[in-house]
């Protein structure tokens, strides 16, 4: 089926700052549109901000060019409903614990505190360096006790 | 009563608000990102240098999604609207263009960190209060924009508020130093809250709260911070370089919209 074949191609598109993970498991992907000769894509942007969706735009579009009836394919950006960093499958926290970044917490205090544990070792005796990290999406941590920075995706969350 | 795009389309009046409205939006984030974006490599710190540029990057996001939002009322191209656009027709408050400090960029820049956290601060927490009351608004596209850009703002808001109030219960000259930002800030901080000449269309279709409503939600968000640490909030804010609303604007804005559409202006329909 045309769905299938686009879901797949749309595997294949990987976050061009974080290679392991597609931007299916990123959650990005809100709707698929399939017309008799067009096919909308909806995706939804982590960061407004984020200077990667024109690149992820055309490579989606590059992905999916191959199937047949989806030549002429559309991408178009919304931000209703808003990502939400619980949009990450668990393949894709997986994924980005294979890289190096721990996946979103789940869990943030009142106070806005929120704690990651290590991808490396699973400690959870960390600290945070900095909030804000090489990409919008990221902040910059330190493992205590494997002694290695890491990154850990923000949370985002509409209860901020 | 919410109104969809195609609603605004349909009424001019409520279209031309939220167009103004939006102006207002779009050129405050769009200039406060382009002064965040001159500390990169003058930050502090290399860990604030990392924050501050990411914080101006979803700054300067949030300005593109108002600019495509008027681009959808058919005010013209998102580009073209960051841009190209004559400082007389520029919304933005003035206390957001004002220069970093004395020198430039590439020549001598002697900037005043105080200033930057002070401002920025500030910004963040007007900013806050205008998204929330955003989020009600009767224009939906705006509403829906607002509860994106909340969330990337709480980062922003936390930021500020730690190296405003570290600064300040530092004492000694980092005290005195933010005291004479505040004085600075304060001086022109009116100007964010005003919604210039046509104020009462915006609130007519309640597309967000009123300026009045605005300033107190501020203050009684800004009050504990300011009493905690031991300061005074003037009674008073002022807009002493005039109503950026309406137009009015410093030599230092016009600075830097040359600087900055510089590349743009060498070809505007370049493809970039």
């Amino acid at each position: 089926m045309m769905r299938d074949k686009i879901i797949e191609a749309l595997q294949a598109v990987k976050d061009p700052e974080i290679d392991s993970v597609s931007i299916i498991e990123l959650g990005m992907l809100e709707e698929l549109e399939i017309g008799a000769d067009t096919v909308l894509i909806k995706l939804l942007p982590t960061f407004m901000g984020c200077p990667a969706l024109d690149i992820i735009k055309n490579n989606v579009i590059k992905a999916v060019s191959t199937i047949e009836g989806a030549e002429n394919a559309e991408v178009k950006f919304i931000f209703h409903p808003p990502w939400t960093s619980d949009r990450v499958t668990e393949m894709g926290r997986e994924k980005l614990k294979e890289f190096g970044i721990a996946p979103p917490p789940r869990h943030i205090a009142e106070t806005g505190e929120w704690q990651a544990d290590c991808p490396y070792c699973s400690s959870t005796y960390t600290t945070m360096e900095n909030l804000f990290g090489p990409t919008a999406c990221r902040s910059i941590l330190y493992c205590k006790s494997c002694k290695n920075p890491f990154e850990a995706m923000k949370p985002v969350s509409t209860l901020m | 009563m919410k109104y969809e795009l195609d609603d605004a389309l349909k009424n001019k009046d409520l279209r031309d608000a939220a167009v103004e409205l939006l102006f207002q939006l779009a050129d405050d984030d769009f200039i406060i990102a382009y002064r965040g974006s001159e500390w990169l490599g003058l930050a502090p710190h290399i860990e604030e240098d990392v924050a501050f540029s990411s914080i101006s990057q979803d700054t300067m996001g949030h300005a593109a999604m108002f600019y495509q939002l008027l681009s959808d009322l058919g005010a013209g191209d998102p580009d073209h609207l960051a841009h190209a656009r004559p400082a007389a027709e520029r919304k933005n408050a003035i206390l957001l263009e004002k220069v970093n400090g004395p020198g430039t960029y590439l020549n001598e820049p002697h900037y005043d960190w105080a200033f930057a956290v002070v401002r920025n601060y500030f910004y963040a927490q007007v900013k806050k209060v205008k998204i929330e009351s955003l989020k009600n608004s009767t224009y939906q596209p705006l509403g829906e924009a607002a509860v994106k850009i909340n969330m990337e703002l709480y980062y922003h808001l936390l930021h500020w508020k730690t190296w405003f109030s570290q600064l300040v219960s530092a004492g000694s000259e980092a005290r005195i130093r933010m005291e004479a930002a505040m004085e600075k800030v304060f001086d022109e901080l009116e100007g964010l809250f005003t919604m210039g000449s046509q104020a009462d269309e915006l609130t007519k279709h309640n597309l967000i709260d009123s300026e009045e409503a605005l300033r107190t939600k501020w203050m009684q968000l800004m009050s504990p911070v300011f009493e905690s640490l031991d300061l005074k909030m003037p009674a008073q804010f002022g807009m002493e370089s005039g109503n950026g609303r309406n137009g009015e604007h410093t030599s230092d804005l016009q600075t830097a919209l040359d600087t900055l559409g510089e590349v743009y202006n060498s070809d505007p329909a370049a493809s970039w």
